[in-house]
C-alpha cells in the first residue's frame, strides 16, 4: 500500500470535513433513536412510513422540511441580536468535538487542558440562549431564557466538580491521558468514587441539555419552547434541535472518555484489545445515549424549586465530598 | 521580549508562509479554525433555505406570540431574578473549580500538605454554602 503523505492543512481540511459531517448526521441519528427508543418503551412502534424500513428516514424529511419554512422575525425583536443566537448557542457545541478521542489517535486536537476547555467551551451556549430569550422580545422567551440560566448556574457546578474528580485521578487534564489512566473504566474503578460521580455528572449533564426531567426551560405545555419561541425555519433548528441533539451526543462522548474509559476494552484482558478502540468507544457511547433516551420517558418534569434544592442541597454537597474522598484515595491507598 | 535559545529552522521561504502554525498555540489555531467554520456553517445554512423558502409578507406575522391573542405590554417586561443569591455562591464555586484543576494536576506529587491546604478551602466554601442554607437564601419562594 503506497504511503500517503499529507500535509499538515490537508490533514487539517480532512478534520474540518469529518466534523462538518459527524454532527448532523449525529444530531439527525439521536432525533432518529430518540423516536424509536421512546416509541418502544412507550409500547408503540413510532415513525414506520418514511423511507420504507422502519421510518429511517423521518428525521431526514423533518430537517428538510424546516429548510422550506418561512423565515419569520417578530417586529418587536432586536433583529441582530436575534439572528447570531442561533450561530451562539451552535458554534460551542460544535466546539466540543474537538477533543473527544474515539481512538487512540482519533482526536481533532489533544489540548493538555482538555478537560477544561471541554467544560468551558460547553458552556457558552447559555450566553446564546440568553440573547435568543431576550432579543425575541416575548414573554415565554423571557422566562424560558432566565430559566435556562438559573438551570446553568445550578448544575455547571456538579458537572465541573465530577470532572475534576476524574482530572485527580488521572494527574492530567489531556482526555488522552485521562483515558490511558483508566484501566478498569473510571466508573468501577475506584469503587464507589467513580460510579456516584458518574451518576452526579450524568444527572448534571440531562439538566445540562435540558432535558426531561429538567426541561424547564423549554416546558411545552407551559412556555411553548421557552427562549425559541418566535425562532422559525432553520434558526429554530440550529438553536433548538441540533443544539439538543448536538449536546446529547458531545456529552455521551465526554461521558464515555472520562468514566467509561473511551476506546479501551471494559477490562484490562489481551484478547479483548484484538476489538479495535473505536468499536470500544461506539458500545460505550451507544451505551451512554440509550441512558439519556430512557431517562425521558421514564422521570415526570420536575418544579424549578425543586430543580434548584436538588442541585444546591444535594449534589453540589455530595460532588465536594468525593473531590476530598478522591483526595485521600489518591495520597493514601 | 524573551527569544528562544534555538530559533526554528524556516529554511525556505515558501515553508515560512504555508505552514500549519504548530506548538502550544498551534493547536489553538484549528480551534480557531472550527469556530469560523461553524459560524460559516449556521449562515451558510440560513442562506441556502433562502433559495428555496416561501417569502409572503402579512403584517399580522410579525407580531409577538403570546398565544393567540393580541400582546399585552412589551416582552421586555420586569421579572423577577429569583436566583440571584444562587448566581452569587455559583461564582464563589466556579471560582474554586478554577483552582481545583492545576492542583488536581500537581497534589499528588506535592503531598499531603497540599492536601490538607485544599481540605481547608473546600471546609470554607462548604461552610458558606451551609450559612447559606441556614439563611434561607436557597429557598426559592
Amino acid at each position: 500500500m503506497p504511503e500517503i503523505a499529507l500535509t499538515a492543512w490537508q490533514i487539517l481540511l480532512v478534520k474540518v470535513l469529518v466534523i462538518l459531517t459527524i454532527v448532523p448526521v449525529g444530531a439527525l441519528a439521536g432525533g432518529y433513536a430518540e423516536h424509536k427508543v421512546m416509541a418502544h418503551l412507550q409500547h408503540r412502534l413510532g415513525p414506520m412510513y418514511p423511507g420504507g424500513f422502519h421510518g429511517w428516514a423521518t428525521t431526514l424529511a423533518d430537517g428538510l422540511k424546516f429548510l422550506y419554512k418561512e423565515d419569520i422575525v417578530p417586529d418587536a425583536a432586536d433583529r441582530k441580536v436575534f439572528s447570531l443566537a442561533p450561530a451562539a448557542i451552535f458554534v460551542p457545541v460544535l466546539m466540543i468535538y474537538l477533543v473527544i478521542p474515539i481512538d487512540r489517535n482519533l482526536i481533532v486536537e489533544d489540548l493538555d487542558v482538555g478537560i477544561f476547555y471541554l467544560l468551558a467551551v460547553g458552556s457558552i451556549s447559555t450566553i446564546g440562549v440568553l440573547m435568543a430569550g431576550w432579543s425575541s422580545a416575548n414573554k415565554y422567551a423571557l422566562i424560558g431564557a432566565l430559566r435556562s440560566a438559573a438551570q446553568l448556574i445550578a448544575y455547571e457546578l456538579p458537572i465541573v466538580l465530577s470532572a475534576a474528580v476524574v482530572a485527580m485521578y488521572a494527574g492530567s487534564l489531556s482526555v488522552i491521558d485521562i483515558v490511558e489512566k483508566q484501566n478498569f473504566p473510571f466508573a468501577i474503578w475506584p469503587p464507589g468514587i467513580g460510579l456516584i460521580a458518574f451518576l452526579v455528572f450524568t444527572t448534571g449533564a440531562v439538566a445540562e441539555m435540558t432535558r426531561v426531567p429538567f426541561d424547564m426551560p423549554v416546558a411545552e405545555s407551559e412556555i411553548i419552547t421557552g427562549p425559541f419561541t418566535e425562532y422559525t425555519g432553520m434558526r429554530y433548528i440550529f438553536s433548538h434541535m441540533f443544539a439538543e441533539m448536538g449536546h446529547m451526543v458531545a456529552f455521551a462522548g465526554i461521558g464515555v472518555t472520562l468514566f467509561l474509559g473511551g476506546y479501551k476494552p471494559i477490562i484490562p484482558w489481551s484478547p479483548l484489545e484484538v476489538v479495535p478502540g473505536v468499536i470500544w468507544f461506539g458500545l460505550k457511547f451507544a451505551l451512554m445515549i440509550f441512558l439519556f433516551l430512557w431517562i425521558r420517558p421514564t422521570f415526570p418534569r420536575v418544579r424549578e424549586d425543586q430543580l434548584q434544592k436538588f442541585a444546591w442541597k444535594f449534589l453540589i454537597p455530595v460532588s465536594l465530598v468525593l473531590v476530598l474522598a478522591m483526595g485521600a484515595w489518591v495520597l493514601y491507598v | 521580549m524573551v527569544h528562544p535559545a534555538h530559533p526554528p529552522d524556516l529554511s525556505t521561504t515558501q515553508e515560512r508562509c504555508y505552514k500549519v502554525p504548530d506548538g502550544y498555540f498551534g493547536q489553538y489555531v484549528t480551534i480557531g479554525i472550527f469556530a469560523v467554520v461553524g459560524v460559516a456553517l449556521v449562515f451558510g445554512t440560513l442562506s441556502l433555505a433562502k433559495l428555496v423558502r416561501p417569502n409572503v409578507p402579512a403584517k399580522d406575522k410579525y407580531t409577538t406570540y403570546e398565544s393567540g391573542i393580541d400582546p399585552i405590554g412589551r416582552g421586555w417586561s420586569q421579572t423577577n431574578v429569583r436566583y440571584y443569591l444562587f448566581a452569587l455562591l455559583f461564582v464563589v464555586f466556579d471560582v474554586e473549580a478554577v483552582f481545583l484543576f492545576p492542583w488536581a494536576v500537581v497534589f499528588e506529587r506535592l503531598g499531603t500538605q497540599a492536601f490538607i491546604e485544599m481540605v481547608i478551602f473546600i471546609a470554607i466554601l462548604a461552610f458558606a454554602l451551609l450559612y447559606a442554607v441556614k439563611k434561607k437564601v436557597l429557598e426559592w419562594l
